[in-house]
């Protein structure tokens, strides 16, 4: 079972070290990591999405997340009802003449934006949920998608929850 | 007040009640080692940095300071890791400091140049690389508090060269401000009013002290506990001490090597109160059919150790002096006649099959532990190896003091004993410290014997010599058909060997000469090496085979059984 961790932490050297080094030598499945500055300067903020055997690794994963002295506050965002996820993804997809305006009706479907458009390919952004981006890339998948970047889940509490 | 790096790193030693470094300079810590002299800090050189490790390892349990050890860049830092390790899976304080090559030459390939806080991430509790000066005073300051708060750890603390070389006004912080490290002291008053329910409703209940009691200084606390509610004591080998062994209620060890009555009544009782410990894979056998009977309390100061390894009905999160001063007064007095009864008929039983009881002239190392044991009056400071030496001493030196035993239990290092001692003696100068040690253990690292003189510190040493790796041994025989692959050991002539380092060396051959030897070697006022030349294949038992369950002990052989 995936679950969803917010963790904020000292802006220090080697913190993303630590974190990758605790995950692998516990034996914990990292499914996304995304880090990046949180409203306070000095604090990072990562949201990681870990594939656990049951709740007691998913215990063990906080308390032992916990445990690194860096580390100021983790969440477990799927013990709250009303998480937002969000992932953006760069799709790189081939397109002629003939199918840029069939990418084009799929984009807007999406909402999604054309970032780039070349005679033999086109850039698209895309953010949403996971399922949202799993299904835009499956759309785009017979055009022949030539490069795709996603960013991982990053994940935020609704209301005041933080 | 102007000082250098070098200088920061001694005056903050000072400043933490530091008295002694164990350590082995080289070229990124000679600025350091050219300030120690101006300190008042006693330096012992070890032969070796995994020495130094061990040293403040032995330094810090024998005496609950946090013991430091340091080393230069590379090889130097290297050489700690095994020491650091050891230290980390037994919670044991200790501050690491390593010279690290000059900042512009860091990440090039620098001669002995070594990313030491890379290697040691996953086995300290925490780690620092300084480059930059003005870091310097907060990272000291902030390392010892780790070290030694919460559950304790190993801090190491990698020092680049030119950061030692600069100089800034010195003010050492009086505080921490670590936001992410707070550990938990008192327990919930809640969870501990329900313990203390369930140990007065409890019919059988048992108590497991593991290291926690002995690094929070709870042993009179926990007496207090087992005393007033009647609930008989079993040990961890790590919290061997915590609670007089020849107590009435106190059942030795339970585990893999543990006494039969201890696993029996691990799997009888109704109520299990682990105290301070982590129920490593030694103690519990396969988990699925340990203390089936039992509810689970489980008091540690370390959350991340409830629900870990075994699954437990009421965690306690709290130091464990701290929990036991609010748990007992809600404990009622209680009697459990009946359990401890039980416990007795299956305690009779175990004595049949003690080595100790069988008729025997052979030089048995089980019998040299015992002497030492009855020499000594129960009073030595114990520092035990790793393998069947380590067993043994578990199970026949009845440890009745706090802080008596020294051993390398989660690692499960060898050549751990020598040096641990020497920290041992350093911090505790006027007691008798015993090593026991195999002769694999004492080849490992037996350097040190040189500190040993150098420093002259009375070390009584018992090798006890079977001429095998004799645990490894004893798997091959038991399981692997006899076949004897890698552990037939041979070793030096040790008494000239103790007499070219500078120690009296003393052999013993027979179960007659054991007694006269030991009280010799008490009667010198030196460091002394005895070589016991013991059955080479005498085995430890009971024995609970690795992943078995502790309800299915190999026992050892009755007289009888022999026979047939």
């Amino acid at each position: 079972m995936k679950k969803t961790l917010i963790a904020l932490m000292e802006d220090k050297p080697g913190v993303l070290d630590r974190v990758a080094s605790l995950f692998r030598r516990r034996n914990f499945n990292i499914e996304s990591l995304s880090v990046g500055h949180s409203e306070t300067p000095g604090i990072s903020r990562m949201t990681l999405v870990v594939d656990c055997q049951d709740e007691a690794q998913e215990e063990q994963v906080v308390k032992q997340f916990h445990k690194l002295i860096e580390v100021l506050k983790v969440t477990e965002a799927d013990k709250v009802d009303s998480a937002l996820y969000r992932e953006l993804a760069l799709i790189k997809v081939a397109a002629n003449l003939d199918t840029r305006s069939h990418i084009i009706q799929l984009v807007d479907v999406f909402r999604a934006q054309v970032l780039d458009v070349s005679p033999t390919s086109m850039t698209i952004e895309v953010t949403g949920t996971e399922d949202k981006v799993d299904a835009l890339v499956e759309l785009l998948r017979p055009f022949g998608i030539k490069e795709l970047a996603r960013t991982g889940r990053v994940a935020m509490l609704r209301g005041n929850g933080k | 007040m102007k000082l250098n790096g070098a200088q920061i790193v001694c005056e903050s030693l000072v400043r933490e009640g530091v008295q002694v470094v164990f350590g082995y300079p080289g070229g990124t810590v000679i600025n350091l080692y050219d300030a120690l002299p101006q300190y008042n800090l006693r330096h012992v050189l070890t032969r070796h940095e995994q020495g130094a490790a061990h040293a403040a390892d032995g330094y810090a349990r024998a005496t609950g300071q946090v013991g430091v050890c340091i080393a230069t860049s590379g090889p130097g830092a290297t050489n700690l890791v095994t020491g650091i390790a050891t230290a980390h899976m037994d919670s044991s304080p200790i501050i690491a400091i390593t010279g690290q090559v000059g900042t512009a030459f860091i990440g090039k390939d620098a001669f002995q140049e070594v990313d030491v806080t890379g290697i040691t991430l996953p086995i300290t509790k925490h780690n620092y690389l300084v480059t930059n000066i003005n870091d310097l005073p907060r990272v000291m300051k902030e390392a010892f508090y780790i070290a030694r708060t919460g559950r304790p750890g190993p801090v190491l603390i990698d020092i680049a060269k030119d950061v030692q070389q600069a100089e800034i006004e010195f003010e050492y912080p009086e505080k921490v401000d670590l936001p992410g490290y707070r550990p938990t002291i008192r327990g919930h008053e809640r969870q501990i009013r329900q313990a203390a329910q369930m140990i007065n409703r409890a019919e059988r209940p048992l108590i497991l002290c593991g290291h926690g009691v002995i690094l929070s200084g709870a042993q009179v606390e926990l007496r207090e506990l087992a005393e007033k509610a009647h609930i008989p004591v079993i040990t961890t080998l790590e919290g061997i001490g915590g609670f007089p062994r020849t107590h009435p209620l106190c059942l030795g060890m339970s585990g893999m090597h543990g006494e039969a009555y201890a696993n029996y009544a691990v799997q009888s009782a109704d109520l299990l109160i682990a105290i301070g410990m982590r129920f490593s894979d030694r103690v519990t056998g396969k988990v699925r059919s340990f203390a089936r009977a039992a509810k689970i309390i489980h008091i540690d100061v370390d959350p991340a150790e409830i629900g870990k390894n075994v699954p437990v009905d009421l965690p306690v999160v709290g130091d464990v002096r701290h929990v036991l001063q609010s748990l007992n007064p809600q404990v009622e007095p209680a009697e459990h006649g009946d359990w401890l009864a039980q416990i007795e008929t299956w305690r009779v039983e175990s004595a049949r099959r003690d080595i100790l009881n069988r008729e025997t002239d052979a030089l048995i190392a089980p019998y040299v532990i015992r002497q030492i044991w009855h020499a000594t009056q129960g009073q030595a400071l114990m520092v035990s190896d790793v393998g069947q030496n380590q067993m043994w001493e578990a199970q026949y030196y009845l440890h009745d003091k706090y802080r008596g035993l020294i051993t390398s239990g989660g690692l499960g290092t060898m050549g751990f004993a020598l040096p641990a001692a020497i920290g041992a003696q350093v911090g505790r100068p006027d007691e008798e410290v015993w090593v026991t040690v195999g002769d694999g253990g004492i080849q490992m690292n037996i350097q040190e014997l040189a500190t040993v003189v150098q420093e002259k510190l009375p070390l009584k040493i018992a090798i006890l010599n079977n001429g095998y790796l004799g645990m490894v041994r004893q798997w091959q025989q038991l399981f692997f058909g006899k076949r004897y692959s890698g552990t037939p050991i041979s070793g030096p002539d040790y008494v000239k060997l103790a007499e070219a380092y500078g120690l009296t060396g003393l052999r013993v051959t027979n179960k007659a000469d054991v007694v006269p030897a030991l009280q010799r070697a008490r009667q010198i006022n030196g460091p002394v090496l005895i070589e016991f030349q013991v059955v080479g294949e005498e085995n430890v038992y009971p024995m609970v085979p690795a992943g078995g369950s502790i309800s299915e002990m190999l026992r050892r052989p009755l007289e009888e059984e022999e026979m047939v």
